[in-house]
């Protein structure tokens, strides 16, 4: 019994790899397609990184389990995420004094 | 010597310690990559103006896209396989996991010809510094896959089904813990893709 429950919801589950199987592959085509518009630089680098964030969300939420992992994984993961922006901003604010005025940041991009 | 908690969760932390322990390597490895991301951003902040678009414009963009695809189906396979397992397929595992063999065949032999055509053209990591941070990038990245098809083909040799057949859901979490690894592999190359082939 308890194994006919058990394969059933892995059924549930491999609907769901394959539903987001298929946004990947729609998505990846959409990131393609997006690279064609004509776009300023930084409008191109944040279009792109919004559909690889979109991709990203979906592998580490349901290849990895995130949406259903312990909070100390989770907590781990958020320590990551702060510690990645501090090493890839910290560099960059500094760029930024040297570029001269601080209020047009994101030109540097 | 048993190792401990490699089936029943520990009580401190609610998990497998296989588990957090992959969970901390692939922190460290966004650490890693995330530094050559940020060395990404300052090359190119510094590059002339037009100078990284019109290097990026001599990779192929075709043959990174069906990459993408490869590695993502790839992704799929993994986590199928591992879904046969908790279903009690063996035989449906062992089908999974040798697609996703495949696929990582498939990942190497085109980034081979990817790697081969910018030779054939004189076309170094010490060509330009695009070239330098986009060999760094996928070579790194080329290296996990590398080193995920090592640890795949242990885990189809006959030796896996005596490991099913012993300890079957040790088996089952180890082929978990691989599976997160496989799929930040992915993660990393959904990044790269956009980064060094379209913008």
């Amino acid at each position: 019994m308890s194994d006919n429950h058990d394969t059933a919801s892995m059924q549930d589950h491999i609907r769901v790899y394959l539903m987001v199987f298929g946004a990947l592959g729609v998505l990846t085509i959409v990131t393609v397609l997006a690279s064609y518009l004509t776009l300023s630089t930084s409008e191109a680098i944040f279009l792109a990184l919004i559909i690889a964030s979109v991709k990203a969300s979906l592998v580490l939420g349901y290849f990895m389990h995130l949406i259903t992992e312990r909070k100390m994984i989770i907590w781990i993961l958020l320590m990551t995420v702060f510690f990645f922006f501090i090493m890839i901003f910290l560099p960059l604010i500094s760029n930024i004094d040297h570029a001269g005025d601080p209020a047009q940041w994101w030109k540097v991009l | 010597m048993e190792i401990p908690y490699v089936v029943e969760e520990r009580e401190d932390t609610g998990l497998i310690n296989s588990k957090l322990g992959i969970w901390i390597f692939l922190a460290s490895e966004v650490m890693l990559f995330g530094g050559l991301f940020s060395a990404y951003i300052f090359l190119r902040m510094a590059a002339l103006p037009g100078d990284f678009e019109r290097w990026a414009s001599e990779l192929s963009v075709p043959m990174a896209t069906v990459n993408t695809v490869v590695l993502i189906s790839s992704s799929v396979s993994m986590v199928m396989a591992w879904a046969s397992l908790k279903m009690k397929d063996f035989s449906k595992y062992k089908m999974y996991l040798g697609i996703t063999i495949f696929c990582s065949f498939v990942f190497l032999t085109i980034k081979y010809f990817e790697y081969s055509g910018k030779f054939a053209h004189d076309i170094y990591p010490s060509s330009n510094t695009f070239m330098a941070i986009y060999f760094t990038l996928t070579g790194l990245h080329v290296l996990h896959i590398i080193g995920g098809v090592v640890v795949m083909l242990y885990f189809y040799l006959p030796i896996s089904h005596k490991m099913w057949n012993q300890q079957p859901e040790q088996f089952t979490n180890r082929i978990e813990v691989f599976g997160l690894y496989w799929h930040f592999v992915d993660l990393v190359w959904i990044f790269l893709f956009p980064v060094l082939y379209l913008l």
